[in-house]
């Protein structure tokens, strides 16, 4: 039935319906693409707008009066400091973890136990703020008191002892909850993709699961390890209302961690702050945000490079 | 045991040695000695310290370290240094995973106990206008992240997914880089951060002190949409190019391949992927805390002045009850029972879908 | 229905890699044509350039001619879409669409594009199609089972009465057989047999005797090195192909003594 002019009438027909259709998904599909890369232009230049007052301000209308750094320094300590204890306890936990899941559950529970993890990550932020307030912290005066007892020679431990368990290292394990999840998500992805071929070539040498583990496992994975932490880092950063709920601040930079008076951080600083904050007081918050921003942005993008790097060593194709 | 009679025969016992390698028939701990080793280790450190009248927590790390030191021990004795080793890392690396639930027991154990008190119909069907001590709820709460989170996600959702579609089925060269490297930057925003910029953005349009549920939705959608678009570029990834292919093979234009052939093979994927997103942020209280605020009363409309929200209710009922405390301290913990519930139920939600939809063999 | 294709002077590139080179052939309606050939000499590259699915790959192009019926395919305002529509094309591995059943399956060349059809004409149109690809007997029972739960060779026929089922001129098949057992190529080869009443087709095979039972013109493709683009080395009757092939470089490869 179709014949040569068959082919050239529907290509009329139909050619500039078709490409209408194609042309209109196309560019919307692009102008979203766009659209974000804008929003994302406008993050900047609003905070800066919005940070600039601060910047230009004499020193004595900063809060405090003794200008922006004096004002954002201490607060830095205190996410650099809060967020490094975090790392420290959840990585090795998150480690053991996914090792647990994927090297020694049974196979059967695996999966679920993988999805029990994965609801940590899932219980919002406040949720966790108020159980550290109402159960972690009275709960740790007694461990507080005993590190104060027996360590504390320890700068770390120096007391005197919060009697409200409101202290920083509490504010530091509620972050490591949080951010628990995500570094065992990473790590346990990437020990699950430890070619079997290793794993069964150092069990065929005679090792036990440990040594299989250790010479195979733990190789291939420590990149994906270092990222997931990384992630994990970025998240200990930037979260704000499990810190402005659980620590009892004052601007302090010490590295007492079990005393009353503790360093706040930028995240909870703003959160305390904004809602009875206006004018230049505003501005300074908003130039702290910013500085938060920089410092996982910078956080980030390593853990990034880290990742990508690793996916090009790892010729799995 | 019949293994230790072996064992004195055992032609290869002396290479065994020799080569300081673990011999293949040696002493072996019975295959009950864990789990008999850790209810003596428990019925003995409970009965010790039961006597001197100690904590639970004190307990469990007693036992812990005793049973983890015994069975190193008896391994080491029975069946070497190798294996002795692997026990004890079994032992560690399971006491690892179960304090990781700990955690999770202890916050569900908590909210749904604390929360309970107040889980009524008052709850649910009245706001706090007027309302000082006892009875209030959170009906106003409960329907302003209801109305947030929905405008967050409607204003999300198609920005992530056209983005996604550009980025898998039209994207190359520069700007496809320029978008993806960016998405990254976006899905490490601090959330108090978007909060930051949204305050700022409709600060310039209503002057300082702006408050209002569509600006909170606005930074919602800012961590939204690169969570989005991540998990929506995963799914049509993994879409075969066969398909896209057979379908061009028969005389199917592009976006109609993509919207028939691509996105309804991976709508299971995606659909997770856009749940879980939502849940992710409907938990949020940072962004809103600075550009919703609170208010005691209902308010519907999302354009016009403070708007309550569930997570930011309990945080201020909770670090700000005024007098009486009891009142505030129960309807914070109800607030954060409800919210949980909601993102619990979303995650379910999550899993159910990619159950359902994903496409069948059989 | 058939029509027959004319190739002049192509060339076939992808970015700037020259993949094949300087092809002319002319294919007869209702014939079968073979293309024979070492891998990586540019089979799939050359079938997948006739429908124009050549150009789906990022910076793919061609140069020259390929006529259907005397109209240039590859004429300016060609919509490819249209092309693909006329020349359809079954893959290497069978590839039904995973959402949809075995019905929506033979029939979604129509719901893809959205041409409204009478149920019955569907109904009729489907059973037409399996029939036509030797499938109904096996699936009339079935119809709304997903097409992706059939054995394999069960799935390449229900790819090919998709193909049909849109009533093309041409049929192009890279490879039909090469995912499937012995007894489901059989049930291929007897369709294409009959399949050549009503069309044109062009069948790309790596088996010898596939190409011999099967078609009644072969074409064998070559390549000198890697790097170098494929050409058509001859094209001739099926059986002077295989028994005196005017090339040496034919001989070599029918006879097995090829590399
Ligand atoms: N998508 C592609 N991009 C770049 N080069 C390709 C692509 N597909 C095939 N080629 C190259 O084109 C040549 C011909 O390939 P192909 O047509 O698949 O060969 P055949 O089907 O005969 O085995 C090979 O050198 C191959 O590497
Ligand atoms: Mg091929």
């Amino acid at each position: 039935m179709s014949t040569t002019t068959d082919l050239k009438a529907e290509q009329r027909a139909a050619k500039p319906v078709l490409q209408l259709g194609d042309r209109i998904f196309s560019g919307s599909a692009k102008g979203a693409g766009i659209l974000i890369l804008v929003v994302l232009a406008g993050v900047a230049i609003f905070l800066f707008s919005e940070a600039f007052p601060a910047l230009v301000a004499p020193a004595s209308e900063i809060r405090g009066g003794n200008g922006l750094v004096a004002y954002i320094w201490p607060l830095v300590f205190g996410t650099l400091l809060s967020a490094m204890i975090a790392l420290a306890v959840a990585t090795p936990l998150a480690v053991a973890v996914a090792l647990f899941i994927t090297h020694y559950a049974p196979r059967r529970v695996a999966q679920g136990l993988g999805y029990l993890v994965d609801l940590l990550a899932a219980v919002p932020s406040i949720v966790y703020g108020l159980w550290g307030f109402a159960v972690l912290a009275p709960a740790s005066v007694g461990f507080s008191t005993w590190l104060n007892d027996y360590l504390g020679w320890i700068p770390l431990f120096a007391g005197p002892v919060s009697v409200t368990g409101r202290t920083i290292l509490v504010a530091s394990l509620v972050l490591a909850v949080m951010i628990l999840p995500i570094v065992t998500a990473v790590a346990r992805e990437v020990f699950l993709q430890t070619p079997k071929l290793h794993e069964e070539a150092a069990l065929a040498l005679g090792a036990t699961r440990w040594e299989m583990i250790r010479m195979s496992v733990l190789p291939f994975g420590r990149s994906g390890i270092i990222s997931g932490a990384m992630l994990g880092l970025g998240r200990a950063l930037g979260e704000t209302m499990a810190v402005a709920t659980v620590l009892s601040v004052s601007g302090v930079v010490t590295f007492n961690l079990i005393s009353s008076s503790n360093p706040s951080t930028i995240a909870a600083d703003i959160a305390l702050q904004f809602p009875e904050s206006t004018g230049l007081a505003v501005n300074t918050l908003v130039t702290s945000g910013l500085v938060l921003f920089a410092i996982t942005l910078g956080v980030n993008m390593l853990a990034r490079y880290i990742i990508n790097r690793r996916r090009e060593f790892s010729g799995a194709n | 045991m019949s293994i230790d009679t072996q064992r004195e025969r055992s032609p290869e016992r002396e290479l065994d040695t020799s080569l300081d390698a673990m011999p293949v028939i040696r002493g072996q701990l019975p295959r009950w000695s864990p789990w008999v080793g850790l209810v003596a280790v428990v019925l003995i450190v409970g009965g010790v310290l039961s006597a001197t009248g100690l904590s639970i927590g004190l307990f469990a790390v007693v036992s812990a370290v005793v049973y983890a030191v015994g069975m190193y021990t008896a391994s080491r004795v029975v069946e070497g240094p190798r294996k002795a080793t692997d026990r004890l890392v079994t032992i560690i690396v399971t006491a690892a995973f179960l304090v990781a639930l700990i955690p999770l027991v202890s916050v569900v154990y908590t909210v749904v106990s604390e929360g309970l008190s107040r889980f009524d119909a008052e709850f649910f069907n009245s706001s706090m206008l007027g309302i000082v001590g006892e009875g209030g709820g959170a009906y106003h709460a409960v329907m302003g992240t209801l109305i947030i989170t929905g405008l967050a996600a409607a204003m999300s959702i198609p920005v992530g997914l056209l983005t996604a579609i550009y980025l898998v089925e039209y994207g190359k060269g520069r700007l496809a880089r320029a978008i993806t490297f960016f998405v990254d930057v976006m899905t490490g925003i601090p959330s108090i951060v978007a909060g930051l910029f949204a305050f700022a953005l409709f600060a310039l349009f209503f002057g300082p002190g702006v408050r209002m549920g569509f600006a909170g939705a606005v930074a919602l959608s800012v961590l939204m949409v690169p969570v989005v678009v991540r998990s929506t570029e995963e799914m049509l990834k993994i879409v075969p190019n066969e398909l896209r292919e057979a379908s061009f093979a028969l005389g199917v234009p592009k976006w109609r391949t993509i919207l028939k052939v691509v996105l309804p093979t991976s709508v299971a994927g995606i659909a997770t992927g856009v749940t879980l997103a939502i849940a992710r942020v409907m938990g949020e209280t940072a962004p809103l805390l600075v550009t919703v605020g609170l208010a005691t009363g209902m308010n519907l409309n999302p354009f016009d002045g403070r708007m309550a929200t569930l997570p930011v209710f309990a945080y201020y009922s909770y670090v700000s009850p005024g007098v009486p405390r009891e009142p505030s301290l129960e309807r914070a913990w109800t607030a954060a029972l409800v919210l949980i519930m909601i993102v619990m139920a979303l995650n379910l939600l999550a899993r159910l879908i990619s159950r359902v939809f994903a496409p069948k063999t059989r | 229905m058939a029509k027959s294709i004319d190739v002049a002077n192509l060339d076939i590139y992808y970015g700037s890699f020259l993949a094949v080179h300087d092809v002319t052939m002319t294919i007869k309606p209702q014939t079968v044509t073979a293309l024979i050939g070492p891998s990586g000499c540019g089979k799939s590259t050359f079938l997948r350039s006739i429908n124009r699915m050549h150009e789906v790959i990022p910076g793919a192009r061609v140069e020259g001619r390929i006529e259907l019926d005397g109209l240039n395919l590859y004429g300016p305002g060609v919509d490819p879409v249209a092309v693909r529509r006329q020349i359809g094309m079954v893959f290497q591995r069978p590839n039904p669409f995973p959402t949809m059943s075995i019905y929506d399956n033979v029939i979604a060349g129509m719901r893809l594009n959205n041409k409204k059809m009478k149920k019955a004409a569907l109904d009729d149109l489907v059973e037409r199609s399996l029939r036509g690809a030797n499938l109904w007997n096996e699936v009339k029972d079935r119809l709304e089972k997903p097409g992706s739960g059939l054995s394999g060779g069960q799935q390449q026929r229900l790819c090919i009465a998709r193909a049909i089922a849109v009533q093309p001129d041409v049929l192009l098949m890279d490879e039909p057989c090469s995912a499937l057992d012995p007894i489901s190529t059989l049930a291929i080869e007897d369709l294409i047999n009959e399949l050549k009443n009503d069309y044109t087709i062009v069948i790309v095979t790596h088996n010898m005797q596939q190409a011999a039972r099967v078609s009644d013109f072969t074409g064998f493709f070559n390549i000198e090195g890697t790097g170098k683009p494929g050409k058509l080395v001859e094209m001739d009757d099926t059986k002077t192909i295989f028994s005196q092939p005017a090339q040496q470089a034919t001989e070599d490869y029918v006879s097995g003594r090829f590399g």
